[in-house]
């Protein structure tokens, strides 16, 4: 269909977000270029001194992105296989099926940050109830968010607790919307429970799942808030992710200069990253 | 094998399910709690393990001056800023999106698909990527600390999400809806206001679900680009979390604050069970 008002509907959504955002990413670019920082706040050209230093002279903004890798995609594989088992757990006849839908669905609802410091309160290390509980079990103490290894996990407790949910929502949506005649035909071969689910349900669901890690991964990449909260990057630099080193150089340090050089190449890494994982993805997943 | 089957759905699921409702019940009995009861050993129930009081919920209505948190200013910007950036980018969003789905639109190599994933590609920006330019962008236009400076920024945020889920959903509309509208004499304005919005409040009502709950759980942009002139609820409530923590009226605050957003989880599990959902989120 043709019509020669079309940009009457599409212009000012477009623009409005170019608008806004054409001047952000230009004034990176520019400010990845310049040594701005607390001492000499101006917006000099010093070449790509700042990207020299990133690639030959800054391990922890590497291993921050490797941190980051670990955790996004270790919490997404996590809420995958539990959101999926829930999904499928409430999709056909159960008692109070409503009343579980809307439980599983309530922690996305909650602002992560808040939750976050109730969490900091439950793991805590002497007054918290989970150690608590642990010690009348005779477990622990358990140093949650004290040590470097075990914040991580609390990390991944935290997010899989608040985005699973999320998961949850577009794969369950994905069953309901599929067709009923497949599964029709399956049971009339008297296949089982477990054959129904890798032979009928699973592959169905292929270009659904595709698109929920997708955009899981998309919104893992961005952890910060709780990070900012439970450990702020502690203990040491044991939870510390991209986003929040960026936020530490750029915004408590400000070396605005060399944070924008970090954003920026952070920026394409991330869109790089992400379009190779949609590939690969949707090559394993979808078998022709 | 089937019961065997059923138990450990059962068991999983209630496992899922304390899970979920720990943490609440958790705030919820520290709420309650005074100085004494959260810092000599760990309690649970009331009037059982200590002796209730209100002082964590009577301080948030307080003001700063006799010793309160004072929220409800807070509270409102919040609310303020939610429904009004979601406002706009859903009826931007929402146009665009109708454009995407019935028009074609061609531009050198550019297609409809691109002008979409250009849109939904924006939730890939990591906040802090935006936060500096915004924080620099804002002062130089004095919108730094006010409530309009953050619905601009708001707007970049849930204006993708909107996107996203009114072209997939106009896509399932059927375009018989729109051409039947046309040889009745409507100009595709009309059709579009008097045919099709009607026809996608199911789909208008789930993006705007969605916006609202992206604006409201935001913490970062509010956290760098306002200080004290304006202040919204998650960072309000984070503030208390300093050193001397005040668990009490930090779990107080925190129920109000996650309390609006679950009415929420009641309007999305009602359309999806109707079906609607399916549609609206692919």
């Amino acid at each position: 269909m043709n019509f020669k008002h079309k940009y009457i509907f599409l212009f000012p959504g477009l623009f409005v977000l170019i608008g806004i955002l054409i001047f952000p990413i230009i004034f990176t670019i520019r400010l990845s270029l310049s040594g701005w920082n607390s001492y000499t706040p101006e917006m000099n050209f010093i070449g790509i001194t700042n990207y020299i230093r990133l690639f030959t002279d800054d391990p922890r903004f590497w291993e921050s992105f490797f941190r980051l890798s670990f955790l996004s995609v270790s919490t997404v594989i996590l809420q995958y296989i539990i959101g999926f088992a829930l999904a499928l757990m409430v999709w056909r006849e159960i008692k109070f099926k409503r009343f579980f839908r809307v439980i599983f669905l309530i922690p996305m609802m909650t602002t992560p940050v808040i939750m976050t410091v109730i969490w900091r309160t439950f793991f805590h290390e002497s007054l918290g109830p989970v150690n608590d509980l642990l010690g009348h079990i005779g477990i622990g103490p358990i140093l949650w968010l004290s040590d470097p290894v075990i914040a991580k996990f609390t990390v991944i407790i935290v997010e899989v607790w608040q985005w699973t949910p999320f998961m949850f929502l577009l794969l369950l949506a994905g069953l309901l919307s599929l067709p009923k005649e497949p599964f029709l035909a399956a049971a009339i071969d008297g296949a089982s429970t477990f054959r129904k689910f890798v032979y009928v349900t699973f592959p169905l669901m292929a270009p659904i799942s595709i698109g929920a890690i997708i955009i899981r991964l998309i919104e893992a990449s961005k952890i910060m808030d709780t990070v900012f909260v439970l450990t702020s990057g502690g203990p040491g630099t044991a939870t510390e992710t991209s986003s929040f080193y960026i936020y530490i150089k750029g915004l408590r340090e400000f070396q605005m200069g060399y944070a924008a050089t970090l954003s920026f190449t952070y920026l394409v890494i991330m869109i790089i990253s992400l379009t190779i994982i949609a590939k690969v993805l949707t090559k394993l997943m979808i078998k022709e | 094998m089937e019961k065997l089957y059923k138990i450990l759905k059962y068991t999983f699921i209630t496992l899922w399910t304390v899970f979920i409702v720990a943490p609440f019940l958790w705030a919820v009995s520290t709420s309650f709690k005074d100085f004494q009861s959260v810092n000599s050993k760990v309690t649970y129930i009331p009037w059982l393990d200590f002796e209730p009081t209100l002082e964590g919920w009577r301080v948030l209505v307080k003001s700063p001056a006799r010793g309160g948190v004072d929220i409800v200013e807070p509270y409102f910007n919040s609310i303020f800023v939610t429904c009004t950036a979601s406002l706009i980018s859903i009826v931007l969003g929402t146009l665009a999106a109708y454009a995407l789905s019935r028009f074609t639109f061609k531009a050198g190599f550019v297609r409809n698909n691109d002008i979409t994933f250009f849109f939904i590609s924006q939730r890939i920006m990591p906040p802090i990527v935006l936060s500096i330019p915004f924080f620099i962008f804002l002062s130089t236009i004095g919108l730094l600390d006010s409530l309009l400076g953050l619905v601009v920024v708001y707007i970049v945020l849930l204006m993708p999400i909107a996107v996203w889920i009114m072209v997939d959903f106009f896509n399932r509309v059927p375009k018989e809806l729109d051409e039947t509208a046309l040889i009745d004499g409507c100009n595709p304005y009309q059709a579009f206001y008097k045919v099709v919005l009607p026809n996608s409040i199911p789909g208008l009502i789930v993006a705007g679900m969605f916006c609202i709950i992206f604006g409201w759980i935001d913490f970062f942009f509010a956290f760098i680009l306002t200080f004290t002139e304006v202040q919204l609820l998650p960072v309000k409530v984070v503030a208390l979390n300093s050193s001397i923590t005040p668990w009490w009226s930090l779990s107080a605050s925190a129920l109000i604050s996650v309390a609006p957003l679950i009415i929420v989880a009641f309007v999305v599990e009602r359309y999806l069970s109707k079906g609607n959902l399916s549609g609206a989120l692919k």
